[in-house]
Parts: structure tokens; C-alpha cells; sequence
């Protein structure tokens, strides 16, 4: 490896070649502060546009101050990361970004939590020397993300995320100079475009600009009218990344405190969304054997590969984008959705409440979610399955405000029959778990066989597409696995090019799966958050007693008692769905 | 250009051509074919010939008459008298303002005596529109020996010994680019020429493309044989159509000749030429924001390293020069680099041109050596300042640049020494003020340009030039304060040390030049709450002259805010704390009484 | 799904410029500048039919669009007045004309009068520095405007 010699801050140190200046001084435990740079290298995901310009750092010979971020170290460089020159310019440039910032910090939902506000106090901000006009933008509120671009400081991030890592190309940078803003096309509200409401463009905004909505104060009113039975699930990511919220490691699993904070919250029934999750592999799972046998009898029209559906981001992106290829993903709902339907029916039934004084409540990892269970195919005379989908950021602050001391909670267990799930719904929370999960009860299902060794290391991992071969008893079983809707895209134009030969293919929109959705707890572009999570699910999964989801003995239950078997016609009912053309098509009006 | 006996060169630049010079041109060919003379005498349309301020301008060949300021009505005359009797219409020849005597030839009009001219050296000559033309004046010839009788490297050095620099601004070594394009390992490469030309008052760029577009032609076609690339691209401002037409017209006339296709003067070389057109972006004269504007995306710069000669268009090795660079090329190539490094000054050689405007007696295109001073300019050339009032700055560069004053006049002008004085070449705008104007307003008046061209991707440059206007606007109104000339610095200081850009390292030189130079005018403006100009109306006041004040009233009663007192036949009086400055009393007053301070 | 408000006949134009350019993504810029030529503006349809034919996001053909300044989303007038702001007219006095300008159309720059006869622009130097200050009509260009003379070039449109 070729190398190159720097001085920095007046230590002398060696840098493979093409280092950065960022990088060199992090080798060299410098600390530069940034703003719009962010590096998820776990998930090879980079944003360097250099148009902060807090990171910049004198570089003898050189006549103007240096971006850290993109400037490469040259042999014999010398550097100063942190002299007058540098600090006072640093600090300007900072006066300049808030003095076309609102200061609203109080009240803004970022507060506490915003990189913007943390670089004022680290900076000592006092007084904003060049105060002047502010660029104003009209307030954009869809049913899953606000956007507040009054406080966007043109850092990127989301543009790069929803165009690079995603796709989706809703957003952009728009106008020029001072009323530079990102923004969809028309500055149209995101409920116009075709925003698939990932959220990513959320977890990365380092401000106030990009936020969920906030349906916390809909969750206390239900929980405060008496007249009102409130069940609540919790996703399988939540219970390893709520802990960060309270000062834990990433990674710290919850799971018993999630189920003691919610009893607290005071939610009549505190139950799982693994449950659904297991559900969901029974119907899924059936489905794909289904397809798959048809298909090896020689029935041409069956479609293959067979597309997992439980995340909502994925969902509404194959309707905009390809939503000629919509007959080929599961017609299976998603577990948020099959808890509520069955919540609303199976368990409203056996405690003896109306359908109307059910309210489900739902704690997701995700933005989506929001969308998805404000759809109207989830409703029963309008009466939504699922009435409000929180995130795992909502629920730490519904916590923090309901004075629950969460970190010295010992752990309670989930209420039965809607809380018991075995290991392989845990796994739902990472990318490659689903299709595992489904490869668990698939194959003891089409071999009737007992697996040996239910875990599938060939499934599991960060990159971003991943092909495995499993063998069903000498029937080889193709699969695929994608995350990021920009990987799920190229797939997608595989399956159309007709190049694809995968039987069964897992997708989730956020990179990491679950996990990195979203509406988790921000990682401030450290990525070995997101790893940490990951490791932390395969932990819930290794310790649980049953970790095949068709030996839920709830869930064989709730087929003899309710729905018969899989894919029945109340199944069909209650737990598929099927999907719409979004796609904005060209009709010439004269 | 052999057969006629007669040639009349019309002026068809766009300053000549918006003073009726096409039709002028109608006239004088329908009165020629009137008179029969169609097979002795040719008129054409040609290129500008840079004495704007006089314009149209006519020229007769071979006796090199010079008519300004023809009208379409003066084409009979013209004809009857000098084509057929021999009589110069001694009304149309220029007038020496020194001692008022009719000058015949351009030769010895002050306009023209200092000028060198080799990037224009065909604008004015020949008709843009006829390659023979061109090829007529050796056009062609250098493409020709570079082809055949030279290397690629033995080009480049040429280059490199001539000593030409990018005329762009950057003054950037041009041999040295070519090289480093050359040295770049790619399967494609392409050449750019940069025809964005943004700055406000500049129109060099434009000349020669309406002038003699076959030598950017030719030029381009060298540098692709120079860096290896088959490609050529021309980022032109869309607001330019006559020069679009013209290039149009030359890339298909050299296509026809095989001067650009596959192949070309039969040797393995092939080159072709594609027009991409800007959209208003004072940004996209930037290279690698013009490269992206040409890739179809915003026009915002990226940070170089990588440089376009190594990652440009598309991420091809990308060899990107100015207009006026390349009109220099061929020339250079036939003369020799010896010729070019002869002529300018130690560090920057050859010539420049200069768009000479603003408060100056002979607006212009000019062309002189690099070397010569500002006071040659703009008094031997430019005719001193206009109405006989007092010069007060030159600003040179553009918004990059800075107001020069009295005591820069006798610097040689060079990129350094431009650079030293705290101004810039830039793309050769020159801008003449006078004891009128007020520097900050000018100065208010460039960060207002900055702030509509910024394209708000980096913070310094999207907010803090917003920063610096507001502040300047603050001044200009009267409410600025000391402290504000202090922010100002810093603000502007900070700004160059931080912007991503050349456009937001170099847009604080207009306010920081204006201070450095004119200090008692900002001080004046925040401590006296005088503008000494009269530009700034909200520091103005307005008084009545005892001397002059008849007492008739009419003042007073158009007052909006009735801020004048006074008797009928008594002496009226102003009440300065109630005066909205809205001139009214002025404009009324038969008497001249109304004055301002 | 979108409903394209324009007429088969001016769509199909649209889509053959696109294909003129091969539907390439990198001639976007020249593909708006002839779909301007064609509409006289750029309204959310064309983009939107632009954006589908040279397969990139309605965002990303927005962005660029609002970026330059010779694109615009709104009709202009009739008879288009663009004032030359370049440093060479400034300091010969443009602004002054432009204050006429908006005086006698009694609409600010930016604007069309509602009869849709003028619209009102600055532009950054046209490069007839001689001829300063300068303003354009259409494509007719009016050399040394003084203030009292925008009437008469108002006049010459108004008959």
C-alpha cells in the first residue's frame, strides 16, 4: 500500500495514500467537526457534497482554507486543523448557517437531538454577528413526514439518500442562491410524489427540516378515554435499538422494559408484533410453496421469483415504480397489518369488545407504517385494523414524558395470546431475516423433514444484495436479498429483463432492514449502530425457546380456533391484500 | 477576395447590428446592384470592429476608410460619392477630439493606435460567414502543419514556450493544461470551449464568435490532436443567437471542406464539433460547473481536485479553455511561440482584450498588449472619461474583481499585477466610473449579482454574500454603522477563505477592494451620513438657494408630505425632518432653486 | 395517475424533440431550451413529460429548471421588455429605466400585465456595452434608453 507522509496539528504521521484530511485526523484522534459530510461505511453510503464548509482546515502553501472532508492528503502536507484562522472562519461560516436558521430550538422536535444545535453549543455560539433576511418555505405535512424547510441547510444528505441509496427521486436540490432548498418536484407536497415514505431522507437530516408526525398525542387520548381498550404491538427492531434513547449501548436488547414501559403507558394489552410476524411466515410461506410446486409442475403462469411484502416502503415503491410487475410480490400483508386484523376480529371477539372501542396502536421502526395503516384497504368501515403507528423515537418520548424511570424497569413478558413469537419473527428486524424465517418453516413444511441447523449464515450480512442457493432436500432453492431501494431496484429490472432465476426474493427498503429504518433512534452517520443492532437480534433469535414460527403454539392455536389453515379463505380476507398502480401515467386532456 | 475592386465591411457585431447596421447593409447592396456595380464592388457583413461607441461602423478597402455612426439613409451617398466619384463623405470620418480634424484610416484614430490585435486580428476583416474568407487569411494553415508535419508533444510545446495563459481568468499556463489532458490515460477525451461569458460588461467572447468563429474552430481542432480526444463541445450562452448562428454556420462550412470529421487533411486525426447551450448561470463559467450544466444537471461546482484534464465530462479526461484562449492558438502555431513571447510582459504574454465601458468617451472592444498601463486604456485609447468629469475607478475582472483608482493608473497591466493591486483580469471587463458614482453602491451593486448567481450550494458563498449586500444596503441608506465596515472585512475575509468556488472566493474583492480604496467614501456614508456622488438618495438632502427662490410657490404646493414653508414671494424653506427625498420640489422649481447636498 | 393537460398534437412535438436528442439525460438542458421554443414556458406538464421520456425523476428535471434563470414556469407577455443589467448600463443609468418601465406597465419585474401584452425581465449584459443603457423587446434591441424614452417604445407596442 502506498503511502504518504502529513504533519497535522504537529504530529507526524503516515496515511495510505488518497486519505483524506478527515480521515488522516481521525487516525490521528483530531477531532474536526462536520455538518453536511456523513459516511455510513458499513453501508457504503457516503455524502461529501464539501458545501458546509465547517470542516476546514489551513494547509500551509495553500491560499485558501481546505474542505477536510474531500481533500486528499499530499506527501509532506502540513495541516492545522484547529489555528485562529481556521476557528474564526469555522465560526462565521456557523453564524451564517444559523442566521438563516429559526431559532425555535425550544419547541422544535429536533431539540436535544439536532446536529446543528449540538455545533452551536460545542462552538459557543452567543451572539449571531450577521443577522439578516431568513429564507422562508411553505410547511409541507403528508401522513408520515413533515418537512419544515425553513430549517434545511442544504447539507444534502436526504437528496443523496432519496436519489442515490433509494432511487425514489422525489427529492432535490431546487432554486438557486440564497432560496436554494431541497424539495419534490414543483415544491408540491411529498403526499403528491411519489415518496414511498422510507424515511431515510429523516434519519439522516442532520436539523429540524425532515421529522416524523407525531401521533403521540393521539396514542394519550386513546389511552386516557376510558370508554377505549388499547392493545399496543411492538416491532422486532424496537426492542434493540429503544435502549440508545436512554443512554444504553447500541445494541442493549429491551425487550422485558419495552413490555414493562408499556404496561406502564398504561396500554391494556401489551402484546407482539413477532406474533404477526410468525403469521405472517405461515401465510407467506404457504403462499411461496404454493406458487413454487405449481411452478415445478410446469404452470407456466405462475410467477416467480415470489416477492416478501411486509415492508410498507417497498410496497408503495413497486406501485409508483413498476407497478407492472405488482402481481409478482406476496399478496400477504404485513404483520403490523395482520395484528391489527386479527386483533380487530380473533382477540376482539374473545375479550368481548366492539370492533369501534378496540384501539391498536403500533410501535414501529419505521415511517411507513404511518402510511400504510392510513390505507383504505386496511379498513373496515372506516374503521382503521391499526389506528395509530408510532415510532421507536415517539415511543422513548412518550417514556420520558409519562416519568417512567425505563433503565431501572425489570422485565415483564408480553400478554398472551397476541404477545408469544418465537425466534424467527425477531429476525424480521434485519435484512435477510424474513426470508430465513421463511426458509425455517418452508423447508420442514415442503420436506417434512426436522431441520438440523435453523440457522442460515449465508442469509445474514450488511451487503447490500446477497444471493444464496439453500438446499430443499436436493430441490435447490434460489434466493435473493436486497436492501435499499436502490438495490431493490436493480433487482427488480433483473426479474424484468428476464435475467433473474432467484424462487424467492426478500427486499427492505431501509438499508440494514428494520433495523436502519426510518423512525429508529438517529445514528448521527454512525453506522456500527446499525451493526450493533443487528447482532443484537441474532442474539434475541439464538435465545429463544421456539425459533420456527409454525411451532408458535399460539399461532397453531389461532389456525384451530379462528382461521382454519393458511392461505383459507378468511385468510384470504383477512390477512392478504393486493396493490395499485401509482405510477403517474400521461393522458392527453384536450 | 480577388475579383472585386471594391470591398465595404459593415459592422454585423450585436452593439452595431442593434443600430439598424442590417439594414444599412440592405441599402448599400441594393443601391451597389442599382448602380451596376455588383461585379466590382462587394459588401459584407462582418465581425465587430470594437468602436462600440461609434458604431455602425462602415470601412472601405482598399483605400481603409473608416465611416462611423452610418445610417441606413447614409448608404447613397456613400456610394455615389466615394464607390463611384472618389470622394470620401467627409462627414461620416471620425473626428479627433483633440483637434477636431476629419481622420480617414483607423490606423491613426487614438482608438486604434495602441491596439495590437491577435485574438481579433480577423473581426472587422472578413466575412464570418464565408470560410474562403478565413482560409484566405492563413486560416487553417496552423491545423494543417499540425497535422502533418508535427507531434502531438511538439504542439504542446509550442504552447508551453509561447507562454499563453487561460484568458478565461485563471490565467492558467494553456500549454500545461493541454499536457496534462494529453498525459490523462482515457479512451475519450474532449474539448471544451467555455463560451459563457458572464460577466456584465464583458463581450470579447461573443466578438470573436460573431467575428471569426473558424478560429475557435481550428484552435479546438489542435487541442483535440494535442490531448488525443475527438470530441468538441461549445458551452454557449443561449442570449447570444448571432454568434450561435455564426458557429452554426462556420461548424457546417468546415465539415463541408472536411476541416472537421472523420479523417481530416487525410490523416488518422478525426474531430468533430456539438454545441451545448447555458441557461443564464453566471456560475456555469466555472469548469466544473459548466461540465455538469453539459452533463444536464444543476450547474453547481465540485471541488477540484480531480481537475477536468483528468475527471471532466461524464468523468473523461476534459480539456476546457476560453474563447479568446483559443482565437490565439493558430496564430501562435504559424508565427511561432518566439513571435507571442516577444509581445507582453515577463509573466503574461501576448495580448489581451478588454470590453472598455461605462463613463468613458469610446466604449469598446479593444486589444492591446499585456504590459500596457490602465492610463493608456482609458485615456489614449478610451478617450478620457466622458463629459469632461473626473475619473474615479476603473473595475476590472468582473464581480471577481476590484475598483482600481488614480494611483494604480500607470500599473502594466498583467494577471500579477492585477492581482497585486487587489483586482483581477478576469475575463476582461473594464469598467470606467466617475466622480458620479459612489463605491458602495458599485460595490453593492456587484454583491448584488453575486447574490442572484450563487448557486447556493456552499453556505458561505448562498448566505454570506446575502450578509454582505444587506450590510452594503444598510450603508447606502444611511443607518450603517462603523462596527459595519468591520464586519464587512471579516465577513468577506472568511467568505474567500471558505468558498467552495471561484465564484464565492473571489465575489468579496468588489467590497474589499472599494474599502481598501476608497475608505473616506465608506466613512463618509456611515459617520456623515454623506454620499458624496448623490448616488445614495436616502443621504441625500434637499435645499432651496435664497438667491434663486422667487417665492412662487409651486414647490410647496407639490410637496406630498408638505415639508416646504414660505410666503408667496417669500424666500421657501425645507424642513429636512419631514422631507421624503422624493425630488418633486426639484423637478416643479422653473427657477433652479432646488438644490441637492 | 396524472392527468397531462396538453394536446396530443403539441405532446407528440414534445416527445420528438426528446427523441431528437436521442432521450438522452445528458441533453436535458437542450431538450428544455427547444420545449421552451415550442410552449414559450415551461409548465409542470412539459416537465413532466420530459422527465418520463429521458427516464429521470420530475424532482431532478424541477431542480435544474429553477436553477437557470432563461427557464421560466410562467407565460411571458406579448411582447417580452427585458432591461440589460450589466455593469455598463448600471452605471449609464438602467435602473432608472427600469423604474419607468415598471411606472408606465404598472407591473414589477418578474410580472406580466394582465392584459398579457408586456412582461418585464432583467437580464445580465447583452454585450452592446456601447449602446448603454440597453433594453430589448422581443429580440429588437433599443440602444441608450433614457427614462423619458420608455414611453415611446412602450408606445410603439401599444397602437
Amino acid at each position: 500500500m502506498e503511502t504518504v507522509k502529513i504533519t497535522i496539528d504537529n504530529k507526524v504521521i503516515e496515511v495510505a495514500k488518497g486519505t483524506t484530511i478527515l480521515k488522516a485526523a481521525k487516525e490521528a484522534g483530531i477531532h474536526i467537526p462536520t455538518l453536511c459530510y456523513l459516511h455510513l461505511h458499513d453501508l457504503n453510503i457516503e455524502n461529501k457534497p464539501a458545501g458546509c464548509r465547517i470542516c476546514v482546515v489551513e494547509v500551509e502553501g495553500r491560499r485558501n482554507l481546505a474542505p477536510a472532508c474531500v481533500t486528499e492528503c499530499l506527501d509532506g502536507m502540513v495541516i492545522n486543523t484547529h489555528n485562529i484562522r481556521v476557528l474564526n472562519s469555522r465560526k462565521t461560516v456557523l453564524e451564517l448557517i444559523l442566521s438563516d436558521h429559526p431559532t425555535d430550538c425550544l419547541i422544535c422536535a429536533k431539540n436535544g437531538n439536532c446536529e446543528l444545535q449540538t455545533m452551536a453549543q460545542e462552538f459557543g455560539v452567543r451572539k449571531i454577528h450577521y443577522e439578516g433576511e431568513q429564507s422562508t418555505y411553505r410547511e409541507d405535512t403528508s401522513p408520515a413526514i413533515i418537512r419544515d424547510v425553513d430549517k434545511c441547510i442544504m447539507c444534502r444528505r436526504c437528496e443523496m439518500m432519496c436519489n442515490e441509496v433509494q432511487t425514489v427521486g422525489v427529492l432535490s436540490a431546487v432554486n438557486r442562491g440564497f432560496m436554494s432548498v431541497v424539495a419534490p418536484a414543483f415544491e408540491m407536497n411529498l403526499d403528491h410524489s411519489e415518496c414511498t415514505y422510507c424515511g431515510q431522507c429523516v434519519a439522516v437530516c442532520p436539523t429540524g427540516a425532515l421529522t416524523e408526525v407525531d401521533h403521540t398525542n393521539q396514542v394519550i387520548r386513546a389511552l386516557a378515554d376510558p370508554t377505549k381498550t388499547v392493545v399496543v404491538q411492538t416491532a422486532p427492531a424496537v426492542r434493540a435499538a429503544l435502549g440508545e434513547e436512554f443512554g444504553m449501548e447500541p445494541g442493549t436488547l429491551v425487550t422485558g422494559k419495552l413490555a414493562a414501559a408499556l404496561r406502564r403507558l398504561g396500554f391494556n394489552y401489551v402484546f407482539d408484533t413477532d406474533f404477526a410476524a410468525d403469521l405472517t411466515i405461515m401465510e407467506e410461506g404457504t403462499e411461496l410453496l404454493d406458487r413454487l410446486t405449481r411452478h415445478l409442475n410446469g404452470d407456466k403462469d405462475v410467477p416467480l421469483p415470489i416477492l416478501t411484502s411486509c415492508c410498507p416502503g417497498w410496497v408503495n415503491f413497486f406501485e409508483h415504480q413498476f407497478p407492472d410487475m405488482r402481481d409478482i410480490p406476496s399478496t400477504a400483508r404485513s404483520p403490523q397489518q395482520m395484528f391489527g386484523a386479527i386483533a380487530k376480529t380473533y382477540f376482539a371477539e374473545k375479550i368481548g369488545v366492539k370492533r369501534d372501542d378496540l384501539v391498536v396502536v403500533s410501535i414501529m421502526p419505521c415511517l411507513a407504517k404511518k402510511y400504510e395503516c392510513q390505507r383504505e384497504e386496511f379498513a373496515t368501515d372506516g374503521n382503521p385494523d391499526v389506528d395509530f403507528s408510532i415510532s421507536t423515537r415517539e415511543l422513548a418520548h412518550l417514556i420520558k414524558q409519562s416519568n417512567i424511570n425505563f433503565n431501572d424497569l425489570a422485565d415483564e413478558d408480553f400478554d398472551n395470546p397476541l404477545g408469544e413469537s418465537t425466534g424467527a419473527a425477531v429476525i424480521f428486524g434485519t435484512t435477510g431475516g424474513v426470508i430465513e424465517a421463511a426458509v425455517r418453516t418452508a423447508y420442514e413444511v415442503h420436506t417434512g423433514k426436522k431441520l438440523e441447523k435453523v440457522d442460515f449464515e449465508e442469509l445474514r450480512g450488511m451487503d447490500f444484495i446477497r444471493e444464496a442457493t439453500i438446499d430443499f432436500n436436493g430441490l435447490p432453492i434460489r434466493i435473493g436479498i436486497a436492501h435499499g431501494l436502490g438495490n431493490a431496484r436493480k433487482l427488480l429490472q433483473d426479474i424484468k429483463d428476464g435475467k433473474s432465476n432467484f424462487h424467492a426474493i426478500e427486499i427492505m427498503a431501509c438499508p440494514g432492514g428494520c433495523i436502519g429504518g426510518g423512525g429508529q433512534p438517529l445514528h448521527h452517520g454512525d453506522s456500527s449502530i446499525i451493526k450493533a443492532r443487528q447482532k443484537a437480534i441474532y442474539r434475541e433469535d439464538a435465545g429463544k425457546a421456539i425459533r420456527k414460527s409454525h411451532e408458535n403454539p399460539y399461532i397453531i392455536q389461532l389456525y384451530e380456533e379462528f382461521l382454519g389453515k393458511p392461505m383459507s379463505e378468511k385468510s384470504h380476507h383477512l390477512l392478504h391484500t393486493h396493490y395499485f398502480d401509482k405510477s403517474k401515467e400521461i393522458k392527453v386532456v384536450e | 477576395m480577388a475579383k472585386y475592386k471594391m470591398h465595404v465591411l459593415v459592422c454585423g457585431g450585436t452593439g452595431c447590428h442593434a443600430s439598424q447596421s442590417d439594414l444599412l447593409l440592405d441599402n448599400l447592396k441594393t443601391i451597389v446592384a442599382d448602380k451596376g456595380l455588383d461585379n466590382e464592388v462587394q459588401v459584407i457583413a462582418t465581425g465587430c470592429f470594437g468602436f462600440c461607441e461609434k458604431g455602425p461602423i462602415v470601412k472601405i478597402m482598399p483605400d481603409n476608410t473608416f465611416y462611423t455612426q452610418v445610417t441606413p439613409e447614409d448608404a447613397r451617398e456613400i456610394i455615389e460619392e466615394h464607390l463611384i466619384k472618389g470622394r470620401k463623405v467627409n462627414r461620416l470620418l471620425y473626428v479627433d477630439p483633440e483637434n477636431q480634424e476629419h481622420i480617414a484610416d483607423s490606423k491613426h484614430m487614438g482608438f486604434y493606435k495602441k491596439q495590437l490585435r491577435i485574438a481579433l486580428r480577423n473581426c472587422g476583416f472578413i466575412d464570418p460567414e464565408n470560410i474562403d474568407e478565413y482560409i484566405a487569411r492563413d486560416g487553417y494553415e496552423a491545423m494543417a502543419k499540425c497535422l502533418t508535419e508535427m507531434t502531438p508533444q511538439q504542439v504542446i510545446d509550442i504552447m508551453k514556450k509561447s507562454g499563453l495563459r487561460g484568458r478565461g481568468g485563471g490565467g492558467f499556463p494553456t500549454g500545461l493544461k493541454w499536457e496534462i489532458t494529453n498525459r490523462s490515460v482515457s479512451d475519450i477525451k474532449y474539448v471544451v470551449c467555455n463560451a459563457d461569458e458572464g460577466d456584465p460588461g464583458a463581450f470579447m467572447d461573443r466578438s470573436i464568435l460573431e467575428g471569426d468563429p473558424h478560429s475557435v474552430i481550428e484552435a479546438m481542432a489542435i487541442c483535440g490532436y494535442c490531448i488525443g480526444g475527438e470530441h468538441g463541445l461549445v458551452y454557449i450562452r443561449a442570449e447570444y443567437p448571432l454568434a450561435i448562428n455564426r458557429l452554426k454556420i462556420a461548424i457546417e462550412q468546415a465539415r463541408e471542406y472536411g476541416l472537421l470529421g472523420k479523417n481530416i487533411l487525410g490523416s488518422d486525426f478525426s474531430f468533430d464539433i456539438e454545441l451545448r447551450y447555458g441557461a443564464g448561470a453566471f456560475v456555469c463559467g466555472e469548469e466544473t460547473a459548466l461540465i455538469h450544466s453539459m452533463e444536464g444537471l444543476r450547474g453547481e461546482p465540485t471541488v477540484k481536485p480531480p481537475f477536468p484534464s483528468v475527471s471532466g465530462y461524464f468523468e473523461k479526461p476534459t480539456n476546457v479553455n476560453n474563447v479568446e484562449t483559443f482565437a490565439n492558438v493558430p496564430v501562435i502555431i504559424n508565427k511561432g511561440a518566439e513571435w507571442f513571447s516577444s509581445i507582453g510582459s515577463e509573466k503574461s504574454k501576448g495580448t489581451k482584450v478588454f470590453a472598455l465601458a461605462g463613463k468613458i468617451n469610446n466604449v469598446g472592444l479593444i486589444e492591446v498588449p499585456m504590459g500596457t498601463t490602465l492610463r493608456e486604456v482609458i485615456y489614449e485609447i478610451g478617450g478620457g472619461i466622458k463629459d469632461g468629469k473626473k475619473f474615479k475607478a476603473v473595475q476590472t475582472g468582473g464581480p471577481s474583481g476590484g475598483c482600481l483608482t488614480e494611483k494604480h493608473l500607470d500599473v502594466p497591466i498583467d494577471y500579477d499585477n492585477l492581482i497585486a493591486s487587489g483586482s483581477m483580469m478576469g475575463s476582461g471587463g473594464m469598467i470606467v466610473m466617475d466622480e458620479d458614482d459612489c463605491m458602495v453602491s458599485v460595490a453593492k451593486f456587484y454583491l448584488d449579482f453575486t447574490v442572484e448567481e450563487s448557486c447556493g450550494k456552499c453556505s458561505p458563498c448562498r448566505i454570506g454574500n446575502k450578509r454582505l449586500y444587506e450590510i452594503l444596503d444598510k450603508i447606502t441608506q444611511g443607518k450603517g454603522t462603523r462596527d459595519d465596515i468591520d464586519r464587512l472585512r471579516n465577513l468577506s475575509t472568511v467568505i474567500k477563505d471558505t468558498a467552495l468556488c471561484g465564484l464565492g472566493q473571489t465575489s468579496p474583492n468588489p467590497v474589499l477592494s472599494t474599502i481598501d480604496n476608497f475608505w473616506d467614501e465608506y466613512i463618509e456614508h456611515v459617520t456623515d451620513k454623506k454620499c458624496r456622488s448623490g448616488q445614495c438618495k436616502a443621504l441625500l438632502q434637499y435645499f432651496i438657494d435664497a438667491e434663486n427662490c422667487v417665492g412662487c410657490t409651486a414647490c410647496a404646493r407639490n410637496c406630498p408630505v408638505n415639508a416646504i414653508a414660505g410666503e408667496r414671494k417669500g424666500i421657501h424653506v425645507i424642513d429636512q425632518t419631514t422631507c421624503i427625498k422624493c425630488g418633486a420640489c426639484m423637478e416643479k422649481c422653473k427657477f433652479n432653486a432646488v438644490y441637492i447636498k | 395517475m396524472a392527468n397531462i393537460k396538453l394536446s396530443a398534437e403539441k405532446l407528440d412535438e414534445l416527445k420528438a424533440i426528446c427523441k431528437s436528442f436521442k432521450n438522452d439525460k445528458g441533453e436535458l438542458i437542450n431538450v428544455l431550451h427547444k420545449a421552451q421554443g415550442l410552449f414559450g414556458y415551461l409548465p409542470a406538464e412539459v416537465q413532466e413529460v420530459i422527465a418520463k421520456e429521458l427516464n429521470i425523476s420530475v424532482a431532478h428535471v424541477y431542480g435544474v429548471v429553477s436553477f437557470y434563470s432563461f427557464f421560466t414556469m410562467l407565460p411571458k407577455g406579448e411582447y417580452p421588455v427585458s432591461i440589460c443589467l450589466g455593469t455598463a448600463c448600471y452605471v449609464r443609468g438602467a435602473e432608472k429605466v427600469i423604474d419607468e418601465f415598471k411606472r408606465i406597465l404598472n407591473i414589477n419585474v418578474g410580472e406580466t400585465s394582465p392584459d398579457g401584452k408586456f412582461s418585464l425581465a432583467c437580464l445580465r449584459c447583452v454585450g452592446a456595452c456601447g449602446l448603454a443603457p440597453v433594453v430589448l423587446v422581443g429580440e429588437k434591441v433599443y440602444g441608450r434608453v433614457a427614462p423619458d424614452g420608455v414611453k415611446d417604445i412602450v408606445a410603439e407596442y401599444t397602437k
